[in-house]
């Protein structure tokens, strides 16, 4: 096996092999996993050069499937005739702020002493443990209930993206207003500057009880944040990213003195738990020295500190590689090192790190719109989850009844949990190991639990029942959803138009071949789904009639629901 | 099984032409899934449990050294556990126990507990990520490998996973994690050798078939990853549903209450599916939040609660319950337990209750094959400890890891130095050893004693020199039961052949054994 020293790795795997070397290596690899970053044969060597090719429904419905948590026929139809820019401008527009998350947890157990039902908890006091835990709950719930009703906007999948990158932990904060200050801060930011939020997270007061920023003092430092910042949310561990241990504590001693306030849920500075001293910073910050500061200027060296990060390009291609992970695919050769994250690194210092121009760049780019790039990218279980429930529109409880309405959202947030993605409580401070662990990546949300998992959930969603749970029913309303495609008298043209939805990838000819003799139900002349269809049409009253399309489109919907096509977007 | 069939004639070599090595290993080559199952050398139904305590857990509060009281007074007087509550074990008066594991305490004192003191590696790393990524693909510090130390263990001994797993010979999962993930340690180098379950109810029934082949690309690299995903998941999901059915229910009432202890929950199942048969050879726990940089302790309630308290105590009864079950169900003398964590704790403490990221820690082997006892001596606290100071290294965790390999999974030099990479030394920490019917498996160069072809399909010739006098063959299959006696008697000084009909024969590893006098030669055979 070759050995690669960890300060090589990126620059390692970067290098192109010879042509020998590559051959063997192509030979050992196993058609199915992942021994190293996979190589291909069809390889992408397109770049950040705008996309000029024909933009159809096909690289539409790509766009909208990397950029939103399920797209559905009405998005396709929405956005059909206007052009790539106009497409990515919509899709980068900031949603509104929505109202805040509300008490719909009072029950015969437990009523909130503080807050009435249907009234916002977060600008109250703490309250009591219970009512903590139910409000943390309550937040959890309102986060599925937006991404559930996402606007056309790619504002939910970057909510998502900052959670996973400035990871914190609810359970681990505890105050859940806390948790929606926090959750706040992310949300606004979402499309906004990159440095501005590191800013901020970083005196945020849910960071600062949850990486112990809120201990940090003179007497006491605590390496914490000092460490993950750098690690996890600026410079990364790149190649060349080069900091030290010392830097590591050097910063814990500029961040001393940060305290949280559990009244106004806010931070502030005390000078009397600043380390005053001068603050030493190794070459890769260019010995950088922060002189220390005593009294409120003491919170200055913060600034100072965040400038001086952010002034290192390893911060941009950092940040650009985990945008490339999360909205791309996981292998970063050196290919796409060159062609992409270096470039795009570029565009992020040029624009002093605000986030739409990075984005706009890379979603109207080639890379973005090769086909080698399209339907690789395996779905996180949002992607998969709420992107089912949103295509097949399935009609959650509404605002006249808010405890039933946070009931609706409170089943998926918890099948999400079983589906190892719990938003809000990511693993650990590093987010989610899909879009930082080799080799596997995104392939680590797939697994002999996670999969069957996933089948059963959408299995259960579109049987004739649906799922029941606490008095709640949710299921896919199987006769709206066939209707509105083009032609569904054709199973031919039925198949395709919800091929076309629900999977990135051509099914193949002997997939196709199968799902028709499932609408067929085994027969092989293509009138006897026309003609069902069409009595149907023609009767929809008629008991038999449905009955007899809604079977074959069951099994049918079901069927492509658990293909492995449907994993991927 | 059936009872086989062999010929057992052994006849001079004089008159039968000489196939120089056997065609049919030459044809397979180097390197080949059939060269590697000719390597395989582990015979043993032995089983490896490990523990992971996720989040660096503080042995300085977990193993106590005594001896260090007074400069641990200094460097962590606001989480110092009492020493008079501080848990005594046999034979010493300078190491002690938490005191929330009495279990730990109970089995240690009944010799089934080893304490590897001072378990680090060279330049440790502070980070979770890269320190967690070291232990389990028992790296360097300084090194990223793409595979897990168990990975690699279990690619050389079940070369070509997963292509044609599972089979008759293996039908089990290799590894099982119990939970969602799948550990970096099982990483092989194909894929993960690992299959992950989170309970023993829960099995679903997958889409297969149907497909046309997957393109070239990154997009059919993803699909052909689904499609096998669920393709194992139905084969493996009917074995572990079998011997879960074997073993229906847990034997010991030391288990605490489902859903109150994670690792006992995890560890229950695994003790079931031990006890049902099933043949995996590792089983990968967890336990979480030893991340305690703050409120380790209780200050108010007293040291020795809070957090770290929990915690311990969660660890400590779930490992007894477990023991206490696998004993009931007679499955002690295959079955043993390895801890670990990404990293110990600081030496002094933060001010607020807790500890920093650290270094090394003190590692538990748990089991009745284990030489109970501390390995390595307390480590030694500065009198005035500063936040640079950590615990001395005293151990290299791969140390442990080889000496599992060696001594508890039997295996041969190649396969250790395939799987750890490097050389290191082995630790005196179990009492089991390795002397099955068929150790010393000789090479393929030693042409005293070989059989061609080999592998075998339908049938082989077993080739052997004698120097005369008594000798003996025997079959053994790949844990070391015996088979059969392929030739017996008296025969003079000479090359001899014996034809033996593996028709019949599950396909597999085979060793046979040639005894002259006080000689003994064993060679592999596989049998396709």
């Amino acid at each position: 096996m070759k050995q690669i020293k960890r300060s090589e790795f990126l620059g390692a795997a970067a290098e192109s092999l010879a042509p020998d070397e590559e051959k063997n290596k192509k030979a050992a690899v196993s058609p199915f996993a992942n021994k190293e970053m996979p190589r291909f044969d069809a390889k992408s060597m397109t770049g950040l050069t705008q996309y000029t090719g024909h933009f159809g429904t096909a690289q539409l419905a790509h766009l909208l499937r990397r950029t939103m948590f399920g797209f559905t026929q009405a998005d396709l139809n929405y956005f059909n005739g206007m052009t790539l820019d106009q497409v990515v401008a919509a899709l980068l527009t900031h949603a509104p702020t929505p109202a805040p998350p509300l008490n719909a947890y009072n029950n015969s157990n437990y009523t909130d002493p503080l807050v009435p039902l249907g009234q916002t908890w977060v600008n109250t006091a703490y309250g009591d443990g219970t009512g903590n835990s139910l409000r943390r709950k309550s937040l959890k719930n309102w986060w599925v209930g937006l991404m559930l009703n996402q606007d056309r906007s790619i504002t939910e999948k970057m909510t998502l993206f900052w959670h996973n990158h400035f990871a914190t932990q609810m359970a681990s904060i505890g105050d859940a207003r806390y948790c929606y200050v926090h959750h706040l801060l992310l949300r606004a930011n979402a499309l906004g500057n990159f440095k501005t939020l590191a800013r901020a997270v970083t005196t945020d007061p849910g960071m600062l009880v949850y990486l112990n920023g809120d201990t940090n003092t003179a007497g006491a430092p605590n390496e914490n944040y000092g460490r993950e910042f750098q690690e996890l949310f600026t410079v990364g561990k790149g190649p060349n990213s080069l900091y030290t241990q010392a830097d590591v504590e050097a910063a814990a001693h500029v961040l001393t003195g940060w305290k949280d306030d559990r009244t106004t849920i806010t931070s502030s500075f005390n000078p009397a738990k600043h380390d005053t001293s001068d603050k030493v910073f190794s070459a890769f910050y260019n010995n950088t020295v922060i002189t220390g500061q005593t009294g409120v200027n003491g919170a200055l060296e913060t600034d100072q500190f965040v400038d001086m990060v952010f002034a290192q390009v390893e911060t941009a291609k950092y940040l650009c590689r985990c945008l490339y992970r999360y909205f791309i695919y996981y292998t970063i050769d050196s290919q796409v090192e060159a062609n992409i994250i270096t470039p795009l690194a570029d565009i992020a210092v040029q624009n002093n790190y605000d986030i739409v121009p990075i984005l706009s760049a890379l979603f109207k780019s080639e890379h973005f719109f090769d086909v080698n790039n399209v339907g690789c990218h395996i779905k996180n279980p949002i992607d998969h989850l709420i992107g089912v429930s949103r295509q097949f529109n399935i009609a959650f409880p509404n605002a006249s009844n808010i405890a039933n309405q946070y009931k609706g959202w409170a089943i998926i947030a918890n099948l999400l949990i079983n589906l190892t993605m719990d938003p809000g409580d990511p693993p650990n401070v590093a987010g989610w190991p899909a879009y930082y662990q080799e080799p596997q990546y995104h392939e680590l949300w797939i697994n002999s639990v996670t999969l069957p998992f996933r089948n059963q959930y959408t299995d259960i969603l579109s049987s004739a029942n649906g799922l029941n749970t606490a008095g709640i029913n949710l299921k896919m309303d199987l006769i709206a959803f066939t209707q509105q495609f083009s032609n569904p008298e054709d199973p031919n043209q039925l198949i395709a138009d919800a091929a076309a939805l629900l999977s990135p990838n051509d099914l193949g000819v002997d997939q196709t071949a199968f799902i028709k003799t499932i609408l067929l139900s085994g027969q092989t002349a293509d009138h006897y789904w026309s003609d069902a269809w069409i009595q149907y049409i023609n009767t929809p009253s008629n008991q038999t009639y449905l009955n007899t399309v809604l079977t074959r489109l069951r099994s049918m919907y079901t069927y492509i629901l658990d293909l492995a096509e449907y994993q991927l977007i | 099984m059936k009872r086989r069939t062999f010929f057992k004639r052994a006849l001079p070599i004089a008159t039968v032409p000489f196939l120089v090595n056997g065609f049919q290993m030459k044809a397979f080559g180097r390197g080949s899934i059939f060269e590697k199952l000719l390597q395989s050398a582990t015979q043993t139904d032995r089983v490896l449990v490990i523990v992971q305590l996720t989040g660096g857990n503080d042995g300085l509060n977990t193993v106590i050294p005594l001896d260090q009281y007074s400069a641990l007074s200094t460097s962590r007087a606001n989480i110092l556990i009492p020493d008079n509550l501080v848990l005594p074990l046999n034979g010493t008066t300078l190491t002690g126990l938490h005191p929330s594991m009495t279990g730990m305490q109970n089995l240690y004192n009944n010799q089934q507990v080893a304490i590897v003191q001072g378990v680090s590696y060279p330049n440790p790393n502070f980070s979770h990520f890269t320190a967690t990524d070291i232990w389990l693909t028992a790296s360097d510090s300084n090194q990223v490998l793409p595979t897990g130390w168990v990975g690699r263990f279990l690619d050389q001994e079940y070369a070509g996973y997963p292509l044609g797993f599972p089979n008759t010979q293996y039908p089990d999962p290799l590894a099982l994690q119990i939970g969602s993930v799948v550990s970096t340690a099982l990483q092989g180098p194909a894929v993960n050798m690992g299959i992950a379950i989170s309970n023993l109810s829960n099995f679903y029934q997958l889409t297969t078939g149907n497909y046309n082949s997957a393109p070239n690309n990154p997009a059919g690299h993803e699909l052909s990853f689904l499609r096998e995903t669920s393709l194992q998941t139905n084969q493996y999901s009917n074995s572990i549903q079998t011997a879960a059915a074997a073993q229906a229910t847990n034997l010991s009432t030391k288990y605490p209450t489902a859903g109150t202890n994670s690792l006992a929950d995890q560890l229950a199942i695994v003790a079931r599916l031990i006890g049902g048969g099933l043949q995996t050879k590792i089983y990968m726990v967890s336990l979480g939040s030893f991340d305690t940089h703050s409120a380790q302790v209780d200050g108010t309630a007293g040291n020795e609660s809070g957090t770290h308290a929990d915690l311990l105590q969660k660890f400590s009864d779930a490992v007894a319950a477990f023991q206490d079950d696998i004993t009931l169900m007679q499955q002690q003398d295959r079955v043993i337990g390895m801890t670990f964590s990404e990293f110990g704790r600081r030496i002094i403490s933060n001010s607020s209750l807790g500890t920093d990221h650290g270094t090394a820690e003190p590692v538990f082997l748990f089991g009745s094959q284990v030489k109970g006892g501390l390995i390595g001596t307390n480590p030694v606290i500065p009198a005035n400890a500063t936040v640079n100071d950590n615990i001395a290294m005293q151990q290299d965790f791969r140390s442990v890891y080889a000496s599992v390999l060696k001594n508890w999974f039997c295996v041969p030099d190649d396969v250790l130095m395939a799987s750890m990479l490097q050389t290191f030394p082995l630790i005196d920490m179990l009492n089991a050893t390795c002397t099955t019917g068929v150790s010393n498996v000789e090479g393929e160069q030693n042409n005293s004693l070989r059989n061609y072809p080999n592998p075998a399909n339908s049938s082989t010739i077993i080739e052997f020199e004698t120097t005369g006098g008594n000798i003996q063959m025997k079959l053994y299959d790949e844990v070391g039961h015996e088979v059969e006696t392929i030739v017996e008697g008296t025969y003079a000084p000479g090359t001899y052949q014996t034809e033996l009909d593996t028709h019949n024969m599950a396909k597999g590893v085979y060793f046979y054994t040639l005894k002259q006098g006080e000689q003994s030669t064993t060679k592999r055979m596989l049998v396709m």
